[in-house]
């Protein structure tokens, strides 16, 4: 089917172009200036009328309104449709704003995962402790801000039990995550605590491959794949909105699926 | 009732206002949702053409999808506003049904020989009639599989009515396709008969 082609693989060549293509021009910053559409629309954006700045915050208040509505539609109950192995998609797509030779090569043996913020335990966890937690398991659809998506399957531990165990104030607002790369993630607790919410350890019950983000990935199916972060090294309980990195650049906040 | 009063009256509009100011809504409304939606699409085509980025609004992925989910708000409460008033007031049953097959087949007929009559524009000839009820559904069409794409986990029981993620990304493109191409004759008419246009703005 024509469609898969769409989905960037591991060819090299792809990632790069794919990545390119993501990354915002520092003097295109302004969503507005030059861009007319059918022609009709430069009564928008090419004269003084509306000043981009101006047409820029109020497309950013907006975008502020829809993370409401979005924690709004939010349900803590119900679960993405899960599916069949055979449905898994092969090879499951490799996809960031760098290439996967650059990607971050953690070293399994010396990681520990920093938990801090409003948490009672704040011990850093080895990937021998973070492996003998109980193992949930997912065949779920990874749906990314761009437009495709694939269907993969993910073994880990709930992140809410984690939270638990660490005995985190699951009334804080956000959890911060930070990954090795210095890619960052702020996300609701709401979603944290969603049943279907995973550190994940496996990918199609094999150990995390580095492309998918070894040693752990926060599995969300509830959001878009930018709200997914990997190769996660530390996480912190707040009350404060950390941004992230997707979002600080113009992405919804909320990301939600 | 000003229904049952001669259009060609010079005190009935031909247009009532809530008619005119939700067309002009939606217009602007479908040119962001068109322009923003191309910017996206580019992100991942479908196809193998992408959208050329002169004519694609939004500057970048993030952009596109600020725009796109800005607009979507003022096309929703906009169309619905339109379809609870145009089933109220009776408009939709006055001047989009019957669409009679003899009389499309005859107006369908004159239109391409440019024959069709444009003298009382309070009436819908069969053409008009089939094609404001095509865009109607494809709007409905649009914003539903929209909101399947956006939320196939809050909204999943919709998205399976589009036959999944993947099926919904075809529906909604494919609707937008149809949407644009009555955008085209329409605005093409409208330009060729100008008191068409003038009905819209000022009623008469």
């Amino acid at each position: 089917m024509r469609w898969k082609k769409a989905i960037p693989g591991v060819d090299q060549a792809l990632l790069v172009k794919d990545a390119a293509k993501l990354m915002p021009d520092p003097m295109r910053r302004q969503f507005l200036r030059g861009a007319a559409s059918v022609g009709a629309l430069a009564f928008l954006t090419g004269c003084d009328i509306i000043d981009g700045d101006t047409a820029e915050s109020v497309l950013r208040k907006v975008s502020d309104f829809n993370d409401g509505a979005q924690a709004a539609i939010f349900s803590r109950t119900k679960l993405a449709p899960t599916y069949k192995e055979s449905d898994i998609t092969r090879p499951f797509p490799f996809n960031a704003y760098y290439s996967l030779a650059e990607a971050p090569m953690v070293d399994g043996a010396s990681y520990k995962l920093e938990v801090a913020g409003l948490v009672d335990n704040k011990t850093p966890w080895t990937l021998d402790a973070l492996h003998a937690l109980p193992e949930v398991s997912q065949i779920t659809r990874h749906v990314c801000v761009e437009g495709w998506s694939a269907i993969g399957s993910w073994q880990g531990a709930r992140l809410s039990d984690f939270l638990r165990r660490i005995g985190a104030d699951t009334r804080a607002r956000y959890i911060w995550f930070k990954c090795a790369e210095g890619y960052t993630n702020t996300i609701d607790m709401a979603s944290a605590l969603h049943p279907q919410t995973q550190m994940s350890f496996k990918f199609d019950n094999k150990p995390l491959p580095r492309a998918y983000g070894f040693p752990m990935k926060i599995r969300i199916p509830t959001k878009l794949g930018y709200k997914n972060p990997k190769y996660v090294v530390a996480m912190e309980v707040t009350n404060t909105d950390k941004g992230g990195y997707w979002e600080d650049q113009g992405y919804n906040w909320f990301g939600g699926s | 009732m000003t229904a049952a009063a001669p259009a060609t009256m010079p005190r009935i509009a031909i247009h009532p206002g809530w008619v005119r100011v939700c067309h002009w809504i939606n217009a602007v409304a479908i040119l962001v949702m068109v322009g923003s939606g191309w910017q996206i699409y580019d992100a991942s085509p479908l196809f193998d053409f992408t959208f050329p980025r002169q004519i694609a609004l939004g500057n970048w992925l993030a952009g596109a999808i600020m725009w796109h989910f800005a607009a979507m708000w003022v096309l929703v409460v906009n169309g619905l506003v339109y379809l609870a008033l145009g089933f109220a007031t009776g408009r939709f049953r006055r001047k989009l049904v019957p669409v009679r097959p003899r009389e499309l087949a005859a107006d369908i007929k004159a239109a391409l020989t440019f024959r069709l009559a444009h003298e009382d524009l309070a009436h819908y000839n069969a053409v008009q009639k089939l094609l404001y009820i095509g865009v109607i559904l494809c709007g409905v069409v649009i914003v539903l599989s929209g909101l399947g794409i956006w939320k196939p986990v809050q909204f999943q029981e919709l998205t399976a009515l589009f036959d999944g993620y993947d099926t919904a990304r075809y529906v909604h493109f494919f609707a937008m396709a149809a949407i644009v191409a009555f955008l085209v004759v329409h605005v093409s008419l409208a330009l060729i008969v100008p008191k068409s246009l003038r009905a819209m703005i000022t009623g008469r």
